[in-house]
């Protein structure tokens, strides 16, 4: 079927807000978190939306957002710094609702506070992601399936049969038409291997629809509210992802995801299966590995300076390893310095953080010590 | 009218032949340098860092991949609302167009743009450069001596004095005689083929000079001695620091491999002067389990499973498992397969080292340093368990 894409557009919602990732997040957002050496975590859907050849896309952000701003600008990075549609990033505002609180509990209130973005915009698709995950995805083809199937809502889904679904995810099941005949949020038991993946398309008009009757009946939730309030009376319709996707949702899944990238299968994937993840470029020099340095099996993003022992890790930008300092395991973020003779295992340091000689730090291989921001030890 | 103080013009059309097979598709400024840049990345990262926002690249041989480089300027902040970066290439007037035929036939053809601007100074500065200058110092020096021109010296070991342009200067550093490449040097104080002029009298000379039918329209044959001649205020403005013209295919190894070492001779770290560059947008480097990486500068987006050692390693290389490779610059999406070992060469854009072939004339009686290079130029393949024996250029 002939898909055009310029029907569509994105909205990306970014509706959390507790601290999930713990000190990570504690003053940025998930899809702010630092990730894969040089991304953050938002770049992944970002990207998968412009390299479906998105080029109206609506970021709702809810508080702590400061990071995500600096982080996405005019959206240059992603080739949204357009005359016409663009990047928008709609912060929550104040309104004569009754409420005093500028903090919305649930992602279809921050649809609803900006409906008039949603109205305003000529697409007739919407792709939604709710909340970003980490993937490389070809949303064309998604697109394609949904036109294909007649369907009014379409639903991303991965088949997982491992631990993580434990972990608070949503199962979904469906007939042998693909057609969702049920939702459940977080069940103790549960009874599918499908798991949501938190990305759909409908009708933009539909969206409207949607979110403004549900909000107005007291709803707050687009999967409780919506989907499956609606279930029997829409056509809900499932397609599956097969490739890599990553939920981010817990400190140890943050950690095992990381890990992950060290497969060069999975990187491979991730950074280039479906097009380029583009991130906000920094004017960092090449690495460089001095006489002493000892890496391997790492990632390592420019500007580091290589002087001692790393392994299976991750370094993000501008990162310095001393003489006789060494890494393992661990995942070491924008401009942080390990000291001569430093020991470091299974922990994650936050951005422009200095860890003075000789520390010994050590995490569990499951659960990582994490370092606060610009911290010095 | 847009006035502007000082607006730089940049020669960047120079084919660089004694870059051979590197500059066969590409001008020399677009040449790629230190894992990352391109050679004219440094001279645009010195306009921007010295507080010129108005520098017109004047462009000849193979212009396209330059072009498209320079693109509107945002790398280096240069994309103005009141100025910025403008590309200038040859072009055809109404009684017809020729070529640029020298370095101040190139300004005098475009004396158009610069009116637009009507500036006090101009810059001349070449895109075939690596170094890092304040042009904004240079500038104060010349207003202060209340000069005509000025013209950037370095000093240079006085046994190589005679490859320069050599200034004779006065106590108080005015230039009283200018030789250019002199057989018995009397000073080494070299022209960096950095000029400040003032506009007006740049304006006068460069006129005059296109009418001259004998002049090879040249700042540094004809323009400075017709100014000396005339007893015009010239001045050498005394640089210090790391200066290289990596015009040959042993300067830019060389200057490569200044970058390297715990102090290197030319750093690239120093965050208060600055070399932006377009960035490639590549995942970040992998360097694997067997792998060794040291002394050795990598880009974002290569796959290292072999060894590295005193090199420079541009974004995409990927190096494969028992690889080695020594003492060379390896250029962008290059491949150097499991087992090839690469010796003191530079290996081009794209080329493919098949398996277990050598590149580089080891000799057991010198040093890696001292054996000469190798050179693989851009996308060329050499196949599996060959031996590139000869210091091959072409």
């Amino acid at each position: 079927m002939a898909i055009n894409v310029n029907d569509l557009m994105g909205v990306l919602i970014l509706a959390e807000n507790q601290n999930i990732l713990k000190e990570l997040t504690m003053r940025r957002q998930l899809a702010a978190i630092p990730f894969g050496a040089r991304y953050r975590i938002i770049d992944f859907a970002l990207s998968n939306l412009v390299n479906a050849g998105i080029r109206n896309v609506g970021v709702f952000v809810q508080e702590k957002y400061r990071s995500l701003m600096d982080h996405l600008g005019i959206g240059k990075e992603w080739d949204l710094n357009r005359q016409r549609d663009g990047l928008f990033i709609l912060p929550p505002e104040k309104y004569n609702d009754g409420s005093n609180s500028l903090v919305l509990n649930g992602d279809i209130l921050l649809l609803r506070r900006h409906l008039d973005y949603l109205i305003r915009s000529k697409q007739e698709y919407v792709v939604i992601f709710n909340g970003p995950i980490v993937m490389n995805i070809d949303l064309k083809r998604m697109f394609e399936k949904h036109l294909a199937s007649n369907a009014d809502i379409s639903l991303l889904y991965q088949v997982d049969s491992s631990e993580r679904q434990r972990t608070s995810n949503t199962e979904i099941l469906t007939d042998q038409d693909s057609r969702v005949t049920s939702i459940k949020i977080n069940p103790f038991v549960n009874s599918s291997l499908k798991m949501l993946l938190d990305t759909f398309i409908m009708k933009r008009t539909l969206l409207i629809e949607l979110v403004d009757s549900a909000v107005a009946e007291g709803g707050f939730d687009l999967v409780r509210d919506i989907l499956i309030k609606n279930l029997k009376s829409l056509r809900i319709y499932g397609c599956e992802f097969s490739g890599y996707a990553r939920k981010i949702n817990s400190l140890e899944c943050y950690f095992k995801t990381s890990m992950e990238l060290l497969d060069p299968k999975v990187s491979e994937e991730l950074f280039f299966a479906h097009g380029p993840i583009f991130t906000k470029v920094k004017n960092e020099p090449p690495v460089i590995y001095t006489k002493d340095a000892d890496v391997k099996n790492s990632l390592v993003a420019n500007g580091c300076r290589i002087e001692g022992t790393v392994e299976n890790s991750i370094l993000f930008r501008g990162v310095k390893i001393e003489k006789g300092a060494q890494v393992k395991n661990s995942i070491i973020m924008q401009k942080s310095s390990i000291g001569n003779g430093s020991a470091l295992e299974n922990v994650i340091i936050d951005k422009d953080c200095v860890i003075s000689p000789n520390k010994r730090l050590m995490g569990a291989a499951t659960y990582p010590l994490v370092i606060g921001k610009a911290t010095v030890l | 009218m847009k006035k502007k103080e000082c607006v730089a013009m940049l020669l960047a059309g120079g084919q660089g032949t004694r870059l051979g097979v590197l500059t066969q598709k590409l001008a020399k400024p677009a040449v790629p340098f230190g894992g990352k840049y391109r050679i004219i990345d440094f001279t645009l990262s010195n306009c921007a860092n010295s507080g010129i926002d108005t520098v017109g690249v004047l462009t000849q041989y193979r212009p396209l991949e330059l072009h498209s480089y320079i693109g509107i300027g945002s790398a280096w902040d240069l994309d103005r609302e009141r100025g910025g970066v403008m590309v200038l290439p040859p072009y055809v007037k109404t009684n017809g167009g020729e070529w640029y035929k020298g370095t101040a036939n190139a300004v005098y053809q475009n004396l158009e743009y610069l009116e637009n601007y009507q500036p006090e100074y101009v810059v001349v500065l070449s895109g075939d450069h690596v170094y890092k200058m304040d042009y904004s110092k240079m500038l104060a020096f010349h207003k202060q001596n209340d000069a005509d021109a000025t013209i950037a010296v370095i000093e240079v070991p006085i046994s190589e004095a005679s490859r320069f342009g050599i200034m004779n200067t006065d106590k108080t550093s005015r230039i009283i005689e200018f030789e250019e490449k002199p057989k018995e040097p009397k000073n080494n104080l070299a022209s960096m083929g950095v000029y400040v002029f003032n506009y007006s009298i740049l304006k006068q000379y460069l006129t005059e000079d296109a009418k001259d039918q004998s002049s090879a329209n040249d700042f540094g044959k004809n323009i400075i001695p017709k100014m000396l001649a005339a007893k015009q205020k010239l001045y050498a403005y005394a640089f210090e620091g790391y200066w290289k013209d990596v015009g040959t295919l042993e300067s830019l190894w060389e200057a490569n491999m200044d970058l390297l070492g715990d102090n290197p001779k030319f750093d690239l770290f120093d965050r208060s002067w600055r070399v932006y560059t377009v960035n490639p947008n590549q995942p970040p480097q992998y360097i694997a389990n067997n792998s060794k990486v040291v002394d050795t500068l990598v880009n974002e987006g290569c796959v290292i499973y072999g060894e590295l050692s005193r090199s420079v390693i541009f974004p995409g290389v990927y190096v494969g498992e028992g690889a080695e490779v020594k003492h060379s610059v390896i250029m962008p999406g290059a491949k150097i397969q499991p087992g090839a070992r690469v010796y003191k060469s530079i290996v081009g854009s794209n080329a493919v080292i098949g398996e277990n072939s050598q590149i580089g004339v080891l000799d057991s009686a010198k040093t890696l340093e001292e054996i000469p290079l190798t050179v693989i130029g851009d996308g060329e393949h050499i196949s599996p368990n060959s031996t590139v024996l000869e210091a091959r250029r072409v």
